[in-house]
């Protein structure tokens, strides 16, 4: 029967107490809720008003009035990451959803029709994933213009093939199965039994991939912003942050060190969550340790 | 094994067709035309047309299309209008920088991640496994942008050992060398990370087969079984990364190059695609994509070489 378990969603209790002893999930848990935290807070508040600028106070280093220190038009450090953040996560978040409404069900329907539509689906996502997605978000900013919004178009174009491929694998393991069988002997069609039976069972996979691609959409959205393509000033954002900072690392390196961590951090985070959860929901996905 | 590769070879010809059609297509459809960005709004409307017919513009999108795809074929990428060269020298030129950074990147990541990965694998649970692997996991954190910045910091501008950028000619090669080797650490550094977990957890599951066993069981030593028999079983996934690893490097250099100011072809790209020098952009990406399809075939060969039952099946 312990095979049976590998796509069934667990008991509750049993999930909880497997989450409050998984070391990767905690940590990351605790670190993402910060981050999310950090950028709710900043809509009601911030320590400074990131919108007036003080020149007087250009790259200050540390201090208990600025604890990050200030930037080269005396803006606090800290308010702007804490700004930074809600872009960082709206941005992934979006690019995330976008992968997920469409990568799902082209996956899944590859694997209900087999196929030639199987095929077909098959070989786009191979052209796809023949280009580095980052070259491709260069370009589809760069045609449509730099901006947050066309950085999450560009994003979470690159996250179709990856939902896809994850949703067909699922579903394809899942279509011999006895319950599925049962479900077609009973005269549900395909479309039906997709919808009820396919999609709650690969839910963990779909949670898992999400998590992960979270976290590479936030490197993404960085790299796309300090090449200032990603969202534009005054709207803070990290990467575009690190661009600000690197004319400046000879006199002010501090200007470099935060937005980048808090880049790691807020990776870190997610990554550790999509670990934990890994080895929570999907026992045979779960890497001996 | 004649069949496979066939196979796959078809494969790799028709993804690259389709991604042509793509390039292609989307870079015909985008708002501007490139004959006025070039000559500016004031330009007399006969320099426009002289400029267009130039450029073929004047002709049907299919002739266009085959012409361009004929090209190619044939190893002409046409002319930059911007550059006034060939597509083709400018994408040798840049090559010179972008290729030697990408494969001392990959050199360097591989030579870090798989001792690192078999070490942690061997030591399994132990103190040794959780500090590499916690390190590696911060490692896959890290954009490689913000370590450039860090490593200029304190290699170019604190301990000026290395130039902060810029690249000199491979006339002086010690200069090259001195210039790339900044750029090469911080593409390789997060690449590494996840190349060392990937062969980690590749490791772990290999050690846990019979044969492992098996070659222990008749005496052989610890290391040689770890490193000639669990490694080589091992490789696959290992090898599936690095081919995905490079076609990344490349790409990756878009960003590094921009970091430290070298001409290469990602800063090639870049700069073609603000001029709307369309037909270096369509040249790049199809070299890019293009490489990224050899590579997978490339990686597909190294698995039959490497595992022998994958000749037959499929």
């Amino acid at each position: 029967m312990s095979a049976e378990s590998a796509f069934a969603p667990p008991p509750e209790r049993h999930f909880l107490m497997k989450a409050l002893t998984n070391r990767s999930f905690l940590i990351g848990l605790i670190i993402t809720a910060f981050i999310a935290l950090m950028a709710l807070t900043s809509f009601f508040w911030t320590p400074y008003d990131i919108t007036r600028l003080q020149v007087s106070d250009r790259m200050q280093g540390l201090s208990l009035a600025h604890p990050f220190g200030t930037d080269h038009m005396g803006r606090d450090i800290l308010s702007m990451i804490m700004i930074g953040a809600r872009n960082s996560i709206a941005v992934a978040i979006v690019a995330v959803g976008i992968g997920m409404g469409v990568g799902v069900p082209l996956g899944t329907w590859a694997a209900a029709r087999g196929g030639w539509v199987d095929e077909m689906l098959m070989r786009v996502n191979d052209v796809v994933f023949a280009f580095p997605a980052l070259l491709s978000a260069v370009m589809i900013t760069a045609i449509f213009g730099p901006g947050a919004v066309n950085a999450i178009i560009a994003i979470g174009i690159f996250n179709v093939p990856v939902f896809a491929r994850v949703a067909r694998a699922g579903a394809l393991a899942l279509w011999p199965r006895e319950f599925i069988l049962a479900a077609r002997a009973s005269g549900k069609g395909k479309t039906l039994i997709t919808i009820e039976h396919i999609l709650p069972n690969i839910t963990n996979l779909l949670l898992v991939q999400g998590t992960i691609q979270f976290a590479l959409g936030i490197l993404a959205e960085a790299g796309l912003s300090y090449l200032g393509l990603g969202a534009q000033p005054p709207m803070p954002s990290w990467g575009r942050m690190l661009f600000d900072a690197q004319t400046r690392i000879a006199v002010a390196p501090h200007l470099a060190l935060f937005p980048g961590l808090a880049i790691v951090i807020t990776v870190l985070g997610l990554n550790l969550l999509g670990d934990g959860l890994r080895d929570i929901l999907d026992p045979k996905l779960r890497r001996e340790r | 094994m004649t069949t496979f590769l066939l196979k796959r070879l078809a494969i790799g010809l028709v993804t690259l067709l389709v991604a042509s059609i793509v390039v292609f297509g989307v870079l015909e459809v985008l708002p501007g035309d490139p004959a006025r960005i070039m000559l500016g709004m004031n330009a007399s409307p006969e320099a426009l047309q002289s400029l267009r017919a130039l450029m073929g513009l004047d002709q049907p999108l299919v002739t266009r299309y085959l012409n361009w795809l004929g090209g190619m074929a044939v190893g002409d990428f046409g002319a930059s209008i911007t550059y006034s060269s060939p597509v083709i020298d400018l994408i040798g030129e840049r090559l010179a920088v972008s290729l030697p950074l990408a494969m001392i990147a990959l050199l360097l990541s591989t030579l870090i991640a798989i001792p690192v990965g078999v070490f942690a694998a061997s030591r399994r649970g132990g103190v040794a496994d959780t500090i590499t692997m916690g390190t590696a996991q911060v490692g896959v954190a890290i954009p490689n942008f913000w370590f450039a910045l860090l490593l200029v910091y304190v290699f170019a501008v604190g301990l000026q050992l290395v130039p902060a950028g810029g690249f000199p000619s491979w006339n002086e090669p010690w200069a090259a060398m001195k210039a790339l080797i900044l750029p090469a650490v911080s593409l390789a550094l997060p690449q590494a990370a996840i190349l060392a977990r990937v062969t980690r957890s590749a490791m772990v599951e290999v050690m846990g087969e019979d044969y492992i066993r098996t070659a222990r069981a008749k005496g052989l030593p610890r290391k040689r079984v770890l490193w000639r028999h669990a490694l080589r079983n091992a490789l696959i996934p290992v090898l599936t990364i690095l081919g995905l690893q490079f076609a990344f490097l490349l790409a990756g250099t878009i960003i590094i190059e921009n970091v430290f100011y070298l001409p290469g072809l990602g800063r090639l790209i870049f700069q073609a695609i603000s001029q709307r020098d369309l037909i270096v952009v369509e040249g790049v990406v199809m070299l890019l994509v293009a490489s990224v399809v050899l590579i997978n075939l490339v990686v597909d060969i190294c698995y039959a070489v490497v595992d022998p039952r994958l000749r037959v099946r499929r």
